[in-house]
């Protein structure tokens, strides 16, 4: 093992060192402020990257169940924005979080928040222009989803109640949650990230955007999961939030 | 095209943004980690472009372990390149420092023993860095809290050699110096006397604390309080000798309200006016 090597793994474990150059080192008091650095600047970047966990758990109890996480997963590179890609899928594998179902979602909420804060800049479709589309071309068009756009349906649980309540001023925290499944959207309009819930339906129809089917079939596949889903309406929303990334096709379909 | 003319500046906070950017004050830059603009879009680099568009901007980097025993990361330059393309920053740094291993990111400036290999290396690292680059980057000295037995070769000689051998310049950390000396037992003032100012393109300035167990025995290098006067006083002794170098000031804790920060600026703006080589510069 190169000195490197030892002297890195030491920092999270300076029991298991055997090279003699680290053993000399770790024997100096001094070497505790290169381990104390190295997991602040892990935690400081994990606390960062998922606020509403931290503000759900405490953050005596995040640091320490983060611990856990930096030592087995340090960050992959100097962008710390990105840490933590593997952070839900630990608090799913962690004992302690288990009486707190919900927390790996709202971890992946925090993911997708800090995905779409740092997402390509691109204009998003202008709702004007497709209302001067004909209804009956409407159908045969394609809208990719923008590029700062992300949903997520999660089944089980009112993720993006608890998710919101924890992320904003927390204003509508005294209301009773209602037990069912919620889903996410967040874009960025106007350079903030902002939020949406958003139904099963709404979440079939932007992903059989996304895979480049025409609006017609996407609509079907909403439809199915839900027959009195209001297609105007969650197409309105979508478009408001800035789902949609301005397109050539569109220019084209109305020339 | 003539480079900007900096005198003293500020490490950008993101709480600072709007303040930075109407800020108004002769020769007020700004330094950020390029790090944390390595993105694809997104307000993040509008900050920063708006920042810009006002003041000079420098990337100081801390990720790319021109140390390692490995060759800096390929992406993270090219990330690094497209980032000063955008921004065209007045200088860019990074540090005499390791904190990359096998794919992983270590956030800390670690350590390593000065032999003539890891000089051949570490000048091979920023060769490269400078090629993607296109420019010359400066090397800062990092602050020591380990005795290592190994050192072949002198921290300041390293420097001068690293510098001769790639034309990188050298960013003088001078709370860095302070917090070493105490740290492993030497004189501040002496080090300081021996390096070479001629290859200085900036010094930089920030506050220590001392470790919680060990006291002023350990001192920590954590850039959470004001300048300390030990090190106002090696910063006035060395601009003395080597005249005025755009000097910047570091903040990353227990950050103030920005008129706090640039008053803390100004001192060292007034220093470097007070220097005759401040007045030289400015003629």
């Amino acid at each position: 093992m190169s000195f490197q090597a030892a002297f890195a793994q030491a920092l999270f474990d300076p029991d298991a060192a055997t090279d003699p150059a680290v053993r000399q080192l770790i024997g100096q008091p001094a070497f505790a402020v290169y381990r104390n650095t190295v997991m602040k600047g892990c935690l400081d970047a994990l606390e960062a990257n998922f606020p509403a966990v931290a503000r759900l758990v405490g953050s005596d109890w995040f640091r320490a169940a983060a611990a856990l996480h930096a030592a087995a997963s340090p960050p992959r590179d100097g962008r710390l924005l990105h840490y933590g890609e593997d952070f839900a899928d630990f608090l799913q594998r962690f004992e302690p979080a288990a009486d707190l179902p919900y927390l790996p979602d709202v971890a992946r909420l925090d993911a997708l928040w800090r995905e779409v804060h740092a997402a390509p800049d691109a204009a998003p479709l202008d709702a004007a222009r497709l209302s001067r589309l004909a209804p009956e071309r409407l159908a045969s068009l394609s809208l990719r989803p923008h590029p700062a756009a992300r949903w997520a349906w999660f089944a089980e649980q009112p993720i993006y109640s608890i998710w919101s309540r924890n992320r904003g001023t927390g204003h509508e925290a005294d209301e009773e949650l209602a037990w069912h499944g919620e889903g996410a959207l967040l874009t960025r309009p106007a350079d903030a990230v902002a939020w949406h819930p958003i139904d099963r339906a709404g979440c079939a129809f932007l992903d059989a955007c996304a895979s480049g089917l025409p609006l017609g079939e996407a609509a079907e596949q909403a439809l199915t999961l839900d027959a009195d889903c209001d297609l105007a309406t969650m197409l309105q929303t979508l478009l408001r939030a800035g789902a949609f990334i301005n397109t050539d096709l569109l220019t084209e379909s109305t020339s | 095209m003539r480079p900007p003319a900096l005198s003293a500046g500020l490490g950008l906070k993101a709480e600072h943004y709007d303040a930075a950017a109407s800020a108004q004050a002769e020769g007020l830059w700004f330094e950020v980690h390029p790090e944390n603009y390595m993105v694809a879009g997104g307000p993040r680099l509008g900050w920063l472009e708006a920042v810009r568009e006002q003041h000079p901007v420098s990337l100081h980097g801390v990720s790319l372990s021109l140390a390692g025993e490995s060759e800096p990361d390929a992406a993270h330059l090219h990330r690094l390149a497209a980032l000063a393309d955008r921004i065209r920053p007045a200088l860019i740094s990074e540090h005499l420092a390791w904190s990359g291993w096998k794919g992983h990111y270590l956030p800390d400036l670690l350590p390593f023993t000065r032999s003539t290999e890891a000089l051949h290396r570490i000048a091979a690292n920023i060769g490269r860095t400078q090629d993607a680059l296109g420019t010359a980057i400066a090397i800062e000295n990092p602050s020591h809290y380990l005795r290592f037995d190994g050192h072949g070769w002198d921290e300041i000689d390293f420097l001068a050699e690293l510098a001769r051998r790639t034309g990188c310049t050298l960013l003088l950390d001078i709370n860095n110096v302070h917090v070493s000396a105490r740290n492993l037992g030497y004189s501040a003032e002496a080090w300081l006397d021996r390096f070479p100012q001629a290859l200085v393109s900036e010094v930089h300035l920030a506050g220590h604390s001392h470790d919680p167990a060990l006291g002023e025995a350990l001192l920590i290098d954590s850039h959470d309080a004001p300048v300390a006067p030990e090190v106002w006083t090696l910063y006035h002794r060395f601009i003395a000798r080597a005249g005025a170098r755009p000097t910047l000031i570091e903040r990353d804790g227990n950050v103030p309200a920005f008129r706090e920060l640039m008053h803390e600026r100004n001192v060292a703006e007034a220093a470097l006016h007070e220097s005759a080589g401040a007045l030289e510069a400015l003629s």
